[in-house]
């Protein structure tokens, strides 16, 4: 055996560095753990983003269109969205009795070129016929005959003039002429002429309307630009950017405010019952299983009439106390759950056994570990309030005229529905944008924060 | 289960007294004499009420007299219609809802479980990818807004064809019936897609499937036995509160196609201010719902026996 000589050198530590031994991760809280997951969630980042956007649309938006959601262009009625529209400067206004040179030709025609001013027509006086009505229609004149808005009676087979001055939009028009039989009622007979109606203004109109750019000489033929409302305007003229913009505030306002505050309730109420237990608890959860039982919408009326808001009149605050009267049971019955659940905990024992009073408890452990549930709640009840809104003020129950909200805008696009789409879509898309964005986080929410919910979609 | 029924309609009758109550004092809360509107109500009818409601005498008593006339079965007069009962009014214009919610209930329930299982058998592949598009559009959409759209979709149909295909508005036959239906079972049938996905999901990696598929049973065997049976159970838990949404939800699609419904004339009343007919309207469809919930709960109950051990 041979003899192992040992130096001081052998005994030293190799150098070692204490970098290396650390071999964990940097300890991640559960916040920042939940938006590590969230931020790898690509649909619930962009639903963040979209509603990040739609809140800055609406907050910041009025900043930057500045244009009144009240004001009214009545030059521009209905009008479908697009870039400025132009208008040609003619001359004022003249009567016409129907005495012009006749232009060439036979049959229903144009005296002279239609304008938003002043549609004037001519046609051959008829045999027999005892008059004529004038009619003027949106769309084809079909085989049911549907000659649309009757204009006029001309009790004269000789008068075969009519100058339509009514309301005239720039778009195509059908015109017709029904003779009349004797009795004055219209025969099968007619003629249907299309007629394309052009945006004019005259001087002192474009003046008026301060739509004379600063130093310009216009004279008749040029063309003058009228206010711009690039996404069209309402039936009432007033633009509709701008109102979608005074809708979110309302719609916003009530979708957000209102699950803020019932879910705040319902969490008080379900910690109250899920912390004293026995009578308490089934004391308080009977009660919340009697709300739960009312018909939701019915008494979401009821509310609105109870406080006294008539019919037609807009009801923002009955709106949401109502939201929270009825809302409040869900969150209620889950935070119980919880609470029910995180007593039994070993770390709450720990915590009482060093002397923690139920205040710190509840504040310190409980309410903070169901947080993420809780948050989730939220953004799902968000959709679901701004849905209600829409859904009431669309019945003429929530938010009514001169205020806007989404809801109530779309009451209003219904009616006009066939003929000017835009008043319709937009504001129904603006609700389903919304209420898809947060479906979307709520769902990203739910994954990144509920443990135990994760992986079940 | 005949106590576990009992149980349940006890809790039930309960629940419809609350409902009852708290209309009541809802409608008592209206501030000024609900007579005295401009809608100028008739001496007779006034003098009808107040001896019938005893309105000249304390809250408590005008309560005990509603929840009696109520256990009798009698919801009242109508406020603005001389001689109308709310009974009437309910008797006339409930079949017409119950028609159209039961279409649509139906509707979305088979809707829901065919694309939910439809989904689910083929996760990830293309019918799943357009499906949960759809969803996504109907959970999304507000229900108004595919009643306009169904609207003019027909209109635009029969315009197309030349006749009437079905009718664009109004309530008699059948053809009346379908579209309304449809749209109105559009966004449960949506939710309900979701939730027949996700179970479906479930029960596909569920270990007696496994077992099924190991012992060779075929196929649509095991798909109509096994996992079909198990995996509609949460659908039908929750078809209770969807019987609710899809009533209560009608008011917008009686609105827009004209149907003379219950939530047509609810809305009629709110707007001329006829409480009777409110309180009446609410306390009805609120006990309808209860009946609805527990009838749904006591199936529930025989398809799953589960349930009843609880």
């Amino acid at each position: 055996m041979s003899e192992t000589t040992f130096s001081a050198r052998d005994f030293e530590s190799v150098h070692t560095d204490e970098a290396v031994q650390v071999i964990a991760r940097p300890s991640l809280s559960y916040w920042q753990d939940a938006w590590v997951r969230l931020k790898d969630n690509r649909r619930a980042l962009f639903s963040l983003y979209l509603i990040l956007a739609l809140l800055a649309f609406t907050i910041a938006g009025p900043w930057v269109w500045t244009v009144d959601p009240q004001t009214q262009d009545l030059d521009q009625i209905s009008r479908a969205p697009g870039p400025a529209a132009q208008a040609t400067i003619v001359a004022p206004y003249v009567p016409w009795d129907g005495s012009t040179l006749a232009p060439p030709g036979t049959g229903l025609r144009l005296a002279e070129p239609a304008t938003t001013q002043a549609v004037r027509l001519l046609w051959e006086p008829v045999e027999g016929a005892r008059g004529y009505r004038v009619y003027r229609n949106l769309f084809p004149i079909g085989e049911e005959r549907a000659f649309g808005l009757p204009l006029f009676d001309i009790l004269d087979p000789l008068d075969t003039s009519f100058e339509d001055r009514l309301d005239l939009k720039p778009r195509n028009y059908f015109y017709s002429v029904v003779e009349l039989n004797p009795d004055g009622e219209p025969t099968g007979a007619h003629q249907t002429i299309e007629v394309d109606v052009e945006r004019v203004t005259t001087l002192e109109e474009a003046a008026a309307a301060g739509l004379v750019p600063e130093g310009a000489e216009l004279r008749e033929g040029d063309s003058v630009e009228l206010a711009f409302h690039p996404l069209g305007t309402d039936y009432l003229g007033r633009d509709m950017l701008a109102r979608l913009m005074s809708g979110a505030r309302v719609s916003l306002f009530i979708g957000i405010f209102a699950p803020i505050l019932y879910i705040l309730f319902g969490v008080v109420y379900g910690a109250t019952a899920g912390f004293f237990g026995r009578w308490v608890d089934q004391v308080l959860m009977r009660f919340s299983d009697f709300v739960v039982a009312l018909p939701f919408l019915l008494f979401m009326i009821l509310i609105r009439v109870a406080s006294g808001v008539q019919p037609g009149e807009s009801g923002i605050a009955p709106l949401v106390i109502a939201l929270v009267l009825l809302g409040w049971p869900a969150t209620a019955r889950l935070v119980r759950g919880q609470i029910l659940q995180i007593r039994e905990e070993g770390y709450v024992s720990a915590s009482r056994l060093l002397g923690a009073k139920t205040g710190y408890l509840v504040l310190r452990h409980m309410i903070p570990n169901t947080m993420g549930v809780i948050l989730v709640t939220l953004t799902f009840a968000v959709p679901s309030a701004i849905f209600t809104e829409a859904f009431l003020s669309f019945i003429g129950m929530g938010v009514a005229p001169p205020e806007a909200s989404w809801g109530s805008m779309c009451n209003e696009g219904i009616k006009t529905m066939l003929t000017y789409p835009h008043e319709l879509i937009f504001p129904a898309l603006f609700i389903s944008i919304t209420v898809l964005a947060f479906n979307m986080l709520g769902d990203g929410l739910r994954d990144a924060l509920d443990a135990r919910m994760r992986g079940t979609e | 289960m005949g106590r576990y029924a009992l149980k349940r309609l006890v809790q039930g009758a309960i629940t419809v007294w609350f409902i009852a109550t708290a209309t009541f004092f809802a409608m008592h809360m209206v501030p000024g004499d609900p007579l005295a509107s401009d809608k100028a109500v008739s001496e007779k009818i006034r003098a009808n009420l107040e001896a019938k409601y005893g309105l000249d005498k304390p809250l408590l008593t005008q309560y005990g007299i509603y929840m009696g006339n109520l256990a009798r079965g009698d919801f009242g007069i109508s406020f603005t219609q001389e001689n109308r009962r709310v009974n009437d009014i309910i008797r006339e214009h409930f079949p017409v809802s119950a028609t159209l919610g039961i279409l649509a209930v139906v509707f979305a329930a088979l809707g829901g479980i065919l694309w939910g299982a439809l989904t689910a058998l083929n996760r990830n592949r293309m019918p799943d990818i357009v499906i949960m598009l759809l969803v996504i559009l109907g959970i999304s959409v507000p229900s108004f807004v595919f009643a306009a759209l169904g609207q003019l979709t027909l209109v635009n149909i029969n315009n197309l064809l030349g006749f009437s295909l079905l009718p664009v508005a109004g309530w008699g036959t059948v053809a009346h019936m379908l579209i309304p239906s449809l749209v109105l079972g559009l966004g449960t049938m949506a939710y309900l897609t979701r939730l027949m996905r996700s179970s479906m999901l479930e029960i596909m990696n569920s270990d007696f499937v496994r077992t099924a598929r190991s012992k060779g049973v075929p196929a649509p065997r095991i798909f109509t036995h096994h996992q079909l049976r198990n995996a509609i159970l949460p659908v039908i838990t929750v078809l209770g509160p969807s019987i609710a949404v899809i009533t209560t939800g009608g008011f917008v699609v009686e609105i827009v196609f004209a149907i003379p419904g219950l939530g047509r004339y609810f809305v009629q009343a709110v707007q001329q201010s006829d409480y009777t007919v409110i309180m009446g309207t609410t306390v009805f469809y609120g006990a309808f719902l209860v009946l609805m919930v527990i009838i749904v709960d006591l199936v529930y109950g025989l398809i799953d026996p589960r349930v009843r051990l609880e």
